[in-house]
């Protein structure tokens, strides 16, 4: 039952309209029914928002949620716990499950998860190749019929470039976004860190910047072939950037999204063998940092998506070399970035709304990620002063494989409004009666 | 100074001043393998548990040998008749063995960052005693020790590294260890075998062995693992003793006095022709038996730490 809550006297950031401004904003039947100053209602809840910042309910377009068959890992249900927390309120799931999403069968098990589970919106990629094996496309008209709107074999690269030039001409025709994972394994075999200096200091084998950017390259060269847009998964190293940006400037349709660790962590952390610290692509050195860094605040880089990739301790806590790619991201995604990018000044507020939830409701073609009136009232409202301590214990996740653990992170969340009900609330009692 | 780390793990993190620190303390314990009755109380009472996932016959049975000239108790651990084999993890292995009240584990492994994983979850002592690619520091110590040895000092001296350098944790601790003393590096390999970025690790490379010996005032001889697995081009064994292998004839353009170090074991006719191997030049044996006195001194300063203060974790 959706109640009404009048949000007071936050300063209210919707990059799609335009705004930033202290405003109130009211909540009636799930949707957003006003905004403006001084507005007063009969309301069920209200929200003192005041020194706090009302944004766009975040849209998460990489998220690992592992159901079905790694539950062991983390499910639909943990995971949407885990995105509230973070103030994240749909997500777009990979299909590397087991069983890999390629089917209407298999769709149809995760919409029956996805409606008994989730709490928040959960849409659908499916694979591009049968099996997530690149060798036979999925029969993308009836999986988009069935409900997924990107296709993507995520955790690995279409090999063949005729099965990709295929995949872009087809995904075009149904209206299906092709979201690529970039890289090259005949150049990363074995890889565990970014090659060079690292590399050799930890006795590893490396994952150089060309086995991503080369594919880069190659992929937008067979998007601009078959005259299709194409999304790139999580970009880490400058050149990608660099070849992003050529591209964008004579008009091919490409976009990408980068994930906080490669703006906030450098190859530096994972010289203790933290594992934690271990993911794929690999943590870059600092220029390549710096070049994420730019990208976003000039605009190269579309989105922010956390490539929440939880994995057990016991894939986790073994020797180096061993254990699985991949770190949690949906409860730090915000605070990362306020952290890295908003208080080091490479983005405002309204920077990082359209980075995290506005370019990439866009690209996905969703009706999320602003704040317009007559909008389904998904929200996260911040306090951006806050500094908390993350802690491993803290995570709501299933999984606690975070490379941020220890560390401390500027601006919480203070609560997470999914089609107008509170769905999180992250204050304290304290907290509550200061402001 | 004192010493306070709980572990060993590689020469990268240590300091010149600890490094010379375990030469002298090195030193003091090389006469106990000269007396009749080689041995001292020093380490009575502690238990010392080597626990080796890849096999290696000289470096398991120097620290055993070590230990017990210490007065250790030695408990020897190969995977292949442990529990490991029924898939316990590292951390559940090393965590059983400090539940046995053991004070010392010496951890050989395939895997680079073990011994630093496991030193990271265990309040024991941990010596790492080679871990994949990675470091094998008490080798480059009695390596260290055995050139101190043989020059008395160890800064400006030039030493020349030879071969597999990619594959090798015995180059990368070399490295290290002597770069901090003040030694002038310099690595030679065919291209392929030179890892990336190993310059700013403070080596010189070369791909010319005769321009590798040239000045070179010792030359550390790699073993090469031609039996390695690997997708890249890798020399062939004949092509590579041609043109890489140490020679009489190769040594002749050389210093006179040149030393000739192994960690072996050796590769008679590929890397190292039996003349040099057997001949004047060469410290192969000596290092053997200053491995002894290195690795006492290891055992003995990160007890006495651990001992001491609790022992610092050294991550």
């Amino acid at each position: 039952m959706a109640e009404t809550i009048l949000i007071k006297n936050g300063r209210v950031i919707d990059p799609a309209n335009n705004l930033d401004t202290i405003s109130d904003i009211l909540i009636e039947g799930g949707k957003i029914a006003k905004i403006g100053k001084n507005i007063t209602a009969e309301a069920s809840q209200y929200i003192d928002a005041s020194n706090k910042i009302v944004l766009p309910g975040i849209v998460d377009m990489h998220v690992h949620l592992r159901e079905p068959g790694r539950e062991d890992k983390e499910t639909i249900d943990s995971g949407s716990r885990a995105a509230l927390k973070g103030g994240v309120t749909s997500v777009l799931a990979m299909p590397n499950t087991e069983p890999a999403i390629d089917s209407i069968q298999s769709i149809g098990i995760l919409k029956e998860i996805i409606k008994r589970s989730a709490k928040i919106d959960v849409f659908i990629s499916a694979a591009i190749t049968l099996g997530r094996q690149g060798n036979q496309l999925v029969d993308m008209k009836a999986l988009k019929d069935s409900g997924a709107i990107a296709i993507t074999d995520d955790g690995a690269s279409v090999e063949d470039e005729a099965i990709m030039y295929e995949t872009l001409k087809m995904a075009k025709k149904e209206g299906l976004l092709v979201i690529a994972h970039c890289e090259d394994r005949e150049l990363s075999a074995g890889g565990m860190v970014n090659a060079g200096f690292t590399a050799t200091r930890m006795g590893l084998r490396g994952i150089s910047k060309e086995s991503e950017y080369l594919r880069v390259k190659r992929d937008i060269a067979i998007a601009e072939k078959a005259n299709a847009r194409l999304h790139i998964a999580h970009i880490s190293c400058a050149e990608s950037v660099e070849i992003i940006a050529k591209a964008k400037k004579r008009g091919a349709q490409v976009t990408c999204e980068t994930a906080p660790h490669y703006f906030s962590l450098t190859e530096e952390a994972v010289l203790g063998y933290d594992t934690n610290m271990k993911m794929n692509p690999p943590l870059r050195g600092s220029s390549d940092r710096l070049a994420i860094v730019q990208g976003l605040s000039d605009g190269v880089i579309d989105a922010i998506a956390s490539d929440h990739a939880p994995h057990t301790d016991n894939e986790k806590e073994i020797e180096f070399e061993r254990a699985e790619f991949g770190v949690i991201g949906l409860e730090t995604i915000l605070a990362v970035s306020i952290t890295e990018l908003l208080v080091k000044g490479a983005l405002d507020w309204s920077g990082l709304a359209e980075k995290l939830a506005l370019n990439p409701a866009r690209i996905l073609g969703i009706d999320k990620g602003t704040l317009g009136i007559g909008r389904s009232a998904d929200i996260t409202i911040v306090l951006p002063q806050e500094e908390w301590l993350v802690e491993k214990k803290g995570f709501v996740s299933q999984s606690k494989n975070s490379p941020y653990i220890g560390k401390r992170l500027k601006g919480k969340v203070a609560y997470t409004i999914y089609s107008g009900m509170i769905a999180y609330s992250g204050i304290s009692k304290n907290q509550a009666q200061e402001h | 100074m004192a010493w306070i780390r709980k572990d060993l793990l590689g020469l990268e993190d240590l300091s010149r001043e600890e490094i010379e620190l375990i030469l002298t303390t090195a030193e003091s314990f090389k006469e106990i393998s000269t007396r009749e009755i080689k041995k001292v109380p020093a380490l009575r009472g502690k238990t010392v548990v080597n626990l080796f996932y890849e096999p290696s016959t000289r470096t398991r049975v120097s620290f055993e040998v070590a230990a017990k000239r210490l007065s250790a108790d030695v408990i020897n651990i190969a995977t292949e008749t442990s529990s490991v084999r029924k898939g316990e993890t590292l951390i559940d292995t090393g965590k059983n063995i400090q539940a046995l009240k053991a004070d010392i584990i010496v951890v050989r492994h395939n895997c680079s960052g073990a011994a630093t994983m496991l030193a990271r979850h265990l309040d024991i002592s941990v010596v790492n005693a080679g871990d994949g690619w990675h470091e094998h520091p008490t080798q480059a110590l009695l390596d260290i020790f055995t050139l101190k040895e043989k020059f008395g000092r160890i800064a400006g001296l030039k030493v020349s590294i030879v071969g597999d350098i990619a594959h090798s944790r015995v180059a990368r601790s070399n490295i290290w260890g002597l770069t901090k003393l003040g030694a002038e590096v310099t690595v030679c390999a065919p291209k392929m075998l030179i890892p990336e970025g190993i310059e700013k690790m403070g080596a010189r490379v070369t791909y010319d062995i005769d321009e590798a010996l040239k000045e070179a005032e010792a030359v550390n001889v790699l073993r090469m693992q031609f039996e390695r697995d690997e997708k890249a081009a890798f020399p062939q064994q004949l092509e590579y003793f041609k043109q890489y292998g140490i020679t009489t004839q190769r040594l002749k353009k050389a210093k006179k006095k040149i030393i000739v170090m192994h960690p072996g074991p050796i590769n008679r006719g590929i890397e190292i022709s039996s003349e040099i191997a057997d001949g004047e030049n060469s410290v192969i044996l000596e290092q053997v038996t200053n491995g002894i006195a290195v690795r006492m001194g290891v055992l003995f300063l990160v007890a006495q730490a651990r001992d001491n203060n609790g022992g610092n974790h050294t991550d």
